[in-house]
């Protein structure tokens, strides 16, 4: 078992200002990234946002426009891919269909003239590793979907690559096994200590995976950080809105000062929330919290005013029931809703629409984002 | 429709398809006459006229040059056909319809014009009976039929199997040799099969070209036709057919075993 | 960094292919129309003895007898093929399967044999004729073989599977609930039919119209063995031309004339069809 290993233990991957065009279009616009060795990097992002594109060059598979790509300090925009040496996987896992799970495996150490009898050591360790043992000699139409991607994986990874590359790997499956499959998946990267580059439009695929996320958007990189700093910090309106639900309320900048900030809605309600120096008092920005740290409780007295929480009274206008929560959506002025998630714990808080209820979240936990 | 459509509609069906397999099989069984002049029904049955065809040392010599020049033309174009149809579906080609339509030409063509054009050249360079050249020439105009076949053919076959194939160290000629050509060979082979057909029954080209030397089966009975309607011609038809026959037969068979591929690709998504 | 692997395009593995047909298709056609053309003499000349030969009686007659059994015979196909391509997009199964089969088997048959098939059919002596005598319905055998009728005939049999198979590829595109939303929103069979249907099948009329049109004027085989004495085609005529006569001038002018209108007629054809319904033929 041990023998499957990652090569130096090496792998770093750095793009530098990398670009793909089509036509006069920047499908990739200027992404720069540096993956350290071993780390987990999800490329994160809607349909359309690069993200495939820019594990397409890394692989090889289309050509880089500008800038570089370099592993282990080598550039490798000139090397053709089957020399780049990256294992990978496919949405569609890309088993051969007309070879048994034991020579889609072989299929890297055949091609890289290893002797026979290694082939067999390694082969069935990789499968062993997949828990494919028992399936060497099947066929892909004879498999389940999480099979084949064990497959996929196994093939990916026997020949010791010291970066593997994953595009989308989990989108065909269904969302229990999906989420066994980030596991294993994680498992082994961990035991490997390989690189891996994944691309996935799934943000908790991401969150349970990565030990670091980079979300794209029209060909450029939004935001980098560890999946709980992207977050709880979303740097702009489009991340806090894309990964989960936000509550974003508008308003404009009224005071400013020592990483915080207030800001007035339209209604005239002053809120407070931590802000970045860029932030002056005067423009126009939005509010972000999110909805389960929003306390709700039935308005009973007026609150008392404390600088580290903001206060709110509104009606509630509907209550969403999606099992283990409760979703409220509360009007704390005209056309303008805070959705609110209370854990299923009790039954039944609120009963009728248009009750009033108050709202409280500390300060520390919303943030101001420019609009 | 209503119920009287649909039956009416039934009644013409079966009408046209009784009309459209009539001559064939009209021939068929004519060539199994015994008698010396066409009769139908014929009086008695048997193999004579295939006989005469099979031990006819004229025949004999238009049946090799036949096999052999669509032997070669069939090589020649299902081997080009399989690149440029595989340029057309992975390559970054300009103009990709315009040039498919350029490459169809040879079947739009009338072949009377391309085959005077290709006689004109082939008197002063010696290369009347040249069954090559024949070949060569039959090519051109079996090309089109394999890159419409194969085009569909390579379609079915997924880009990331061939990625997967490159990013696992496998080289452009592997990715052909492993991945391509086993996944398109029902493709392959059909198209090399209708590539020989088309240039075993092809006539105008070869009447201009072939000379007397390598006179094909179609030149042969042409020549035959405008002497008289011997029943010979109708045993070498019968062959033809046939030949017809086991190649839509051996493509069934390649259809089936496509699909059963697709079938497998399909259930890997 | 420029882009080296711009070699490993596999877009250059079309240049064999086109090689040949620059080498073997395109190269002798424009080797033998400059060569046959320059043998004329000045330009003056040529356009001179073009306009003589495209003014002769012969080309005229032979260009109005091609125009004429061309259209009739694309007419005649599309009459007899377009029910047969209904039935073969709303059937499936055995039923597909067999009709398919009677439509593909002449298909690939030889055109000589086909030719020939009905020339025992036609014949003086033919088939048709013993059975029809036989029967007591005529005294006399009708004239079949070597006339227009029996061009007609044998030119119908042998281009109906290329309408047959274009209609078929359009109606298989047609979305059957449409018919049936029709019919649910009060709409008569025929009714539906003509609003429906025909318009959305229109474009493989086009095409299969086009398709037969363009192998029809160009035919040579049939009309040449079926056809009687007057019913020259412009192919027979340059046929002759070549084999008789040796007149290469002439052959490249009636050529290059039939060429011309093969061409403005596929690039038509080239307009109405898309690529993808090519690749998928």
């Amino acid at each position: 078992m041990t023998s499957i290993e990652s090569g130096q233990g090496k792998g770093a991957i750095e793009l530098r200002l990398v670009t793909k065009r089509y036509g006069k279009e920047r499908v990739v616009d200027s992404v720069s990234a540096s993956i350290a060795p071993g780390e987990f990097f999800s490329l994160l992002g809607p349909s359309g946002s690069g993200k495939t594109t820019t594990l397409m060059m890394i692989a090889g598979f289309a050509d880089v426009d500008e800038g570089q790509i370099l592993v282990d300090g080598t550039d490798i925009v000139a090397i053709p891919p089957q020399r780049r040496g990256f294992g990978m996987v496919f949405q569609n896992y890309a088993i051969f269909p007309h070879l048994s799970v034991y020579d889609n495996v072989a299929f890297p150490l055949r091609a890289r003239k290893l002797p026979d009898a290694e082939i067999r050591e390694r082969v069935g360790q990789a499968l062993e590793l997949v828990r494919l043992e028992r399936f060497a000699d099947r066929f892909s139409r004879q498999l389940s979907g999480g099979q084949q991607q064990r497959v996929a994986i196994a093939r990916a990874i026997v020949f010791q690559p010291i970066v593997v590359l994953m595009d989308e790997p989990l989108g065909a499956l269904d969302k229990n096994l999906r989420y066994q499959m980030q596991v294993e998946i994680k498992e082994i990267q961990q035991r490997l200590g390989m690189t891996v580059v994944y691309v996935t439009h799934d943000q908790e695929e991401a969150m349970n995976m990565s030990d670091r996320i980079a979300i794209m958007d029209s060909g450029r990189i939004e935001q980098v950080g560890r999946p709980a700093e992207i977050y709880e910090n979303p740097a702009s309106n489009f991340i806090a809105r894309f990964l989960g639900e936000a509550n974003l309320i508008a308003g404009t900048i009224e005071e400013v000062g020592a990483g915080m900030a207030v800001l007035r809605t339209a209604g005239g309600l002053r809120l407070r929330a931590r802000a970045d120096p860029g932030v002056q008092s005067g423009v126009q920005a939005n509010l972000f919290v999110r909805p389960e740290r929003v306390m709700i409780a039935r308005a009973e007295g007026a609150a008392a005013a404390e600088p580290a929480l903001n206060f709110v009274s509104g009606r509630l206008a509907q209550t969403s029931f999606l099992g283990n929560i409760l979703r409220h959506a509360v009007e704390i002025e005209p056309g303008v809703r805070v959705t609110v998630d209370v854990q299923n714990a009790s039954s039944g808080l609120f009963r009728t629409a248009r009750e009033t209820a108050a709202l409280t979240w500390a300060a520390a936990d919303s943030v101001i984002l420019l609009r | 429709m209503t119920a009287g459509h649909t039956r009416s509609l039934s009644v013409y069906v079966v009408v046209a398809c009784l009309v459209l397999m009539l001559p064939i099989v009209i021939l068929l069984i004519l060539a199994f006459g015994h008698g010396g002049y066409l009769k139908f029904p014929p009086d008695s049955y048997s193999l004579r006229w295939f006989g005469v065809f099979f031990g006819d040392p004229r025949w004999q010599r238009a049946l090799w040059s036949s096999l052999l020049i669509a032997a070669i033309a069939c090589v020649i174009a299902t081997v080009l056909g399989f690149f440029a149809a595989y340029a057309f579906v992975r390559g970054d080609l300009r103009a990709k319809k315009l040039l498919l339509s350029f490459m169809l030409l040879p079947i739009i063509i009338p072949h009377v014009i391309t085959a005077i054009a290709m006689y004109f050249l082939s008197g002063p360079l010696k290369l009347v009976g040249n069954v090559f050249w024949i070949g060569l020439c039959h090519a051109t105009v079996a090309l089109p039929i394999v890159l419409l076949i194969l085009l569909s053919s390579l379609q079915g076959v997924d880009v990331n199997l061939e990625r997967a194939a490159l990013s696992l160290g496998s080289s452009r000629l592997g990715v052909f040799t492993k991945i391509v050509i086993p996944l398109a060979f029902p493709g392959i082979l059909s198209s090399a099969l209708f590539a020989f057909l088309a240039s075993f029954d092809e006539l105008i080209i070869s009447l201009f070209l072939a000379g007397v030397r390598s006179e094909t089966l179609p030149v042969r009975i042409w020549n035959s036709l405008h002497l008289q309607v011997e029943p010979v011609i109708a045993a070498v038809s019968a062959f033809l057919i046939a030949v017809t026959g086991v190649v839509l037969l051996l493509d069934a068979l390649m259809r089936q075993l496509r699909q059963a591929r697709l079938a497998s690709q399909a259930n890997g998504r | 960094m420029s882009k080296p692997r711009k070699f490993n395009d596999p877009a250059v593995l079309v240049m064999p292919a086109v090689l040949l047909l620059a080498l073997v298709f395109v190269g002798p056609l424009i080797w033998f129309f400059i060569q046959a053309l320059a043998s004329i003499g000045t330009p003056a000349e040529i356009v001179a003895h073009a306009w003589a030969i495209i003014t002769s009686k012969a080309v005229v007659t032979a260009l109005s007898t091609t125009n004429w059994i061309s259209l009739m015979v694309t007419l005649l196909v599309l009459l007899i093929s377009y029910p047969l391509a209904y039935y073969l997009a709303n059937n499936q199964g055995l039923r597909f399967t067999l009709v398919l089969f009677c439509i593909v088997v002449p298909y690939f048959t030889s055109i000589i044999v086909r030719t020939y098939s009905w020339m025992v059919l036609l014949g003086r002596n033919g088939i048709i004729n013993q059975v029809l005598q036989h029967l007591g319905i005529i005294d006399e055998p009708l004239a079949l073989l070597y006339t227009k009728t029996g061009v007609l005939i044998g030119m119908v049999y042998v281009l109906l599977p290329y309408m047959v198979l274009t209609l078929f590829a359009a109606m298989k595109a047609i979305d059957p609930s449409l018919m049936r939303a029709a019919r649910g929103l009060g709409a008569t069979g025929f009714y539906a039919f003509t609003r429906i249907y025909f318009p959305l099948s229109i474009h493989g009329v086009i095409s299969g119209s086009l398709i037969v049109f363009i192998l029809a004027i160009g035919f040579f085989i049939t009309p040449a063995l079926m056809g009687g004495p007057s019913d020259v085609m412009i192919a027979m005529l340059i046929e002759r031309s070549v084999e008789i006569m040796f007149d290469w001038s002439g052959a490249a002018i009636m050529s290059l004339l039939l060429l011309f209108a093969t061409l403005v007629l596929y690039a038509i054809y080239y307009r109405v069809t898309d690529v993808r319904r090519m690749m998928r033929a």
